[in-house]
């Protein structure tokens, strides 16, 4: 936190300070050799096999989409750690900070460049992992702690939703590659397994993208440090969903489907999350709920889907990485140096900070839309694309204009409010930042104003190839310019400005009175979270309760009913019970020897049921398997024999150690339950039985035997098959029994000692 | 533990004897009835019999390495020979052979991999078994 930020700098945060700066200038610098090629209309391909037998590959695809987003996630990442190294530098965990920020950094370049959906999904997720480790950074806090879960819980489940998606959409399609993928998109859309696809990856982006109703997790993110805020903020995590329907369009948009889901959800998105933000004070939320609006935006124009909106699309999710990026790390800057973030309290910060200020302002001017920064291109271009849509162009534009107008407002709220006027009482004087956090507001808000005056260089280098690669056509042409003509969208951006500048004049009793408006509504989400996670958890806690009772012979009662009933009703169903016994022939068969051996277990089952002495039972138990062993003998399997023998004879050695702790069996006052096991046991004798003749009365596939047989002495040099096939064919199969055997082992070890040793003091671990 | 003078004695006898031939067994396993489950099985029966004769402490004294070690030592053996494979190109846990001075009408000594893979097998039921009857028959 910046609190933890001394006034004493270490040095830039030492080594991990300046690697993690070194990093992401050097990729972004590397990247930008790129740019020439893409721009003239090339798509870099690149591809490793990385599990050939599944179809899985690295493959990276770099076209006009996946470079502009690597350059922001370079570029913004080299500025934020920057910012951070001078922010956390001196935080005694600025060196784990580093590696969860290079490992999310690492995450969203490889989803952005991924060209196979399975790699793609393997960043996707490495990066709903760092985010999480991230959000939750101040993890004494348990605020942090619950924001970041349930970034985690939100993000996570739309990743498993993706992943199902992606399964199926690779089968329809018959390969993982997007360069295949993406020219297919007829073939997919007439797909019956279409409108699944659709939906499960819209699950995959809305949750990560935070659109309604998935929006709660995002502004309360806000737990991570600043900059932590501004990386995920502006061109990295909650892009990720944005740029999933993006790089799908090709393959899966255009359709009413997509129009409708994408345009109301992206719309209702941008105008609720404009209005929420109109009510926050703490600046840093505000900023949160205004990328909530961004993303909306930028959902509805995908949506939208003509060549225009795409265009405005790209533009806009430019634009909006470069002033989101800047007034997070401002507001940083603010809240180092005068202790507050309130928009209630900071007033006339402009002659104490004023380089900080002109960094604000100029980002600020981007994000309302006025000439000539960016911004208003971006804005014009959005307000183009909307009213020339043949299908809902109403609601389009109808909702570009209430957000934009709302973000006018909010601008001037978040960051020209604070820089004006009379200088106010902050907890700590005010004074500025240093170099080191300047850098990137500066270089950002710089980008903004250079984009602005010279559109033609965005045009070229990002917005033309991206709406190449969205659009999937490289023919689409890319216009940019800042002011040709006065033309509707240009009236209706003057009507913005108008709008929003009414909002701000009336912000401060629409506030008071949005902020009753939503104390009186019943449905809230944050809490909704709260509540089926703790339903969640009730539900939990009462199948343990019901189902791990802790005594031995319930578990046994169920698993053993369990196998019963299953089996019976199977056996049942399919009509398995169609074999013709012809019992005397059988019993003919039977020589002395087999007499003499059914006798013995028979024996040995009926005294074990009968005796009331654990002691008996166990020995008479024994005898069974003993009698059990004689018959694998009998029929040849030595090794089953042997085993089975060695086996018995441990467990009347464990059972005898083990019942001298055990209460008596006829305890006075309990019930004597040995009736309803005794039908159990019949139970599941009879079907085991009926089962074993079943199996015998059918024709049993001798391939896998005569293959082993076959194979067992020229291919892996044994003669004994069983030992063969343990050690050598199956071997992987042994070795994840025998780690079974282990982690048995180990586990009723814990559970033996666990009893004997008080559990180490976790008060001490504290005090240390 | 057994105050039994008859067993005690012969106990000493029989221990090394189990040892022995659980060995015995674990080796012949790949050609005749055996391997490294019964081979692990036996000697883990060898040291519980020594384990009622002399008692716990007397019984881990004589095994001087903890027994769960021992399991954990096992798999890692049996990790160790099914990785070894990669080094050679084939997939994990495909059988490496070298057959020692073999000549044309004799195999020689057959070395493999998969031998490495059963002494492993042995070593991972030798000492789960022997943890948890230790463990247990101290707890009592």
């Amino acid at each position: 936190m910046a609190e933890a930020a001394g006034e004493v700098p270490r040095a830039a945060g030492g080594p991990a300070g300046w690697i993690s700066i070194l990093i992401p200038a050097a990729i972004f610098v590397w990247l930008v050799q790129f740019v020439p090629a893409i721009a003239s209309g090339e798509v870099i391909l690149w591809a490793y096999d990385w599990v050939p037998s599944l179809d899985i590959r690295l493959s990276v695809i770099l076209d006009g989409l996946s470079l502009t987003f690597a350059l922001l996630i370079s570029g913004i990442g080299a500025l934020v750690t920057l910012y951070s190294a001078r922010y956390l530098g001196n935080h005694p965990e600025y060196p784990r900070f580093v590696l969860y920020l290079m490992a999310f950094m690492f995450g969203m370049l490889g989803l952005v460049l991924a060209d196979n959906l399975i790699a793609l999904f393997v960043f996707w997720e490495v990066t709903t992992i760092s985010s999480y480790l991230l959000i939750g950074f101040n993890s004494d806090e348990a605020k942090s702690r619950r924001s970041a879960l349930q970034a985690l819980l939100v993000t996570g489940t739309g990743g498993l939703a993706l992943l199902a998606g992606i399964i199926m959409l690779g089968n329809v399609a018959g390969s993982f590659e997007l360069s295949v993928i993406l020219s297919q998109g007829d073939m997919i859309r007439a797909h019956p397994l279409y409108a699944p696809i659709v939906i499960l990856f819209l699950a995959g982006a809305f949750t990560k993208s935070a659109q309604f109703p998935f929006h709660f997790w995002l502004p309360n993110a806000m737990a991570a440090p600043t900059p932590v805020s501004a990386y995920l903020h502006s061109a990295t995590m909650v892009k990720a969903g944005v740029f999933l329907m993006a790089r799908m369009n090709p393959a899966i948009g255009g359709t009413d489907l997509w129009f409708w889901t994408l345009t109301i959800a992206g719309g209702f998105t941008a105008v609720f999350a404009s209005i929420l933000a109109m009510r926050q004070t703490d600046i840093k939320q505000v900023l949160a709920y205004t990328t909530l609006m961004a993303l909306g935006t930028l959902t509805l124009f995908i949506g939208a889907g003509t060549s225009d909106a795409i265009k405005a699309m790209m533009l806009f999710l430019v634009v909006h990485s470069l002033y989101k990026a800047a007034l997070f790390l401002m507001i940083g800057i603010v809240d180092h140096a005068t202790g507050t973030r309130e928009a209630e309290v900071l007033r006339g910060l402009g002659r104490k900070m004023p380089v900080t200020a002109v960094a604000a302002v100029v980002a600020a001017v981007s994000m309302a839309g006025i000439p000539p920064l960016v911004g208003f291109i971006g804005k014009e271009f959005l307000y183009k694309a909307g009213l020339e849509l043949d299908q809902g162009m109403f609601w389009v534009t109808g909702a570009a204009f209430a957000a934009s107008a709302l973000m006018f407002a909010v601008a001037g709220i978040v960051a020209l409010r604070p820089f004006f006027g009379k200088l106010a009482e902050t907890p700590k004087p005010a004074h500025e930042g240093p170099v080191m956090m300047l850098t990137g507001p500066l270089v950002l808000a710089g980008l903004s104003l250079y984009f602005g005056l010279f559109p033609d260089t965005i045009e070229a280098w990002l917005v033309a190839p991206g709406t190449w690669a969205v659009y999937g056509d490289p023919t689409v042409s890319v216009d940019l310019y800042l002011f040709r003509e006065v033309n509707a969208a240009f009236i209706l951006s003057l009507v913005t400005f108008a709008t929003g500048a009414v909002i701000y004049a009336i912000h401060r009793p629409l506030r008071n009175w949005l902020g009753r408006v939503f104390e009186a509504n019943p449905i809230k989400f944050d809490p909704g979270w709260d509540q089926v996670l703790d339903g969640l958890k009730a539900l939990a806690a009462w199948q343990t309760r019901h189902l791990q009772s802790g005594v031995l012979q319930r578990y046994l009662f169920t698993v053993f009913a369990t196998l019963g009933v299953a089996v019976g009703l199977t056996i049942w169903a399919r009509d398995a019970l169609a074999f013709d016994l012809d019992l005397s022939s059988e019993l003919d068969g039977l020589l002395f020897k087999h007499w003499a051996v059914l006798i013995f277990v028979a024996a040995g089952s009926i005294l074990t049921a009968l005796t009331s002495s654990r002691m008996t039972a166990i020995v008479c138990l024994g005898v069974v398997g003993i009698g059990v062993a004689l018959i694998f003998i009998m029929f040849s399997a030595p090794d089953v024999a042997i085993t089975q023998l060695l086996v018995e004879t441990l467990v009347v050695v464990l059972v005898a150690v083990a019942m001298l702790k055990l209460p008596h069996l006829d305890l006075p006052g309990r019930r004597d339950k040995r009736p309803w096991h005794g039908v159990l046991s019949i139970g599941v004798g009879v079907v085991s039985s009926a089962v074993l003749i079943a199996v015998m009365q059918g024709d049993i596939d001798r391939r896998l035997t005569d293959y082993f047989e076959i194979t067992s002495w020229p291919e892996a040099y044994g003669r004994n098959i069983v030992n063969v096939i343990l050690v050598d064919f199956r071997a992987l199969d042994t070795f994840g029994e025998i780690a079974v055997v282990v982690v048995a082992a180990l586990a009723a070890y814990a559970l033996l000692r666990g009893t004997h040793y008080k559990k180490p003091v976790a008060a001490k671990e504290d005090e240390a | 533990m057994m105050n039994s003078l008859i067993l005690n004695a012969a106990t000493r006898l029989l221990v090394a004897l189990l040892l022995l031939f659980s060995i015995y067994m674990l080796l012949r396993g790949h050609n005749l009835p055996g391997g490294g489950f019964i081979g692990g099985l036996i000697g883990a029966t060898g040291f519980v019999l020594y384990a009622i004769a002399h008692g716990c402490s007397a019984t881990r004294a004589a095994l001087r390495v903890e027994p769960q070690s021992i399991a954990m030592v096992g798999l890692g053996v049996a990790l160790a020979a099914g990785v070894f494979a990669v080094f050679f190109g084939d997939a994990l846990f495909t059988g490496q052979w070298l057959f020692l001075g073999a000549t044309e009408d004799d195999y020689g000594l057959p070395l493999s991999s998969v031998l490495v893979f059963d002494i492993g097998v042995y070593l991972v039921v030798f000492g789960s078994i022997l943890t948890i009857v230790l463990a247990l028959e101290e707890e009592v």
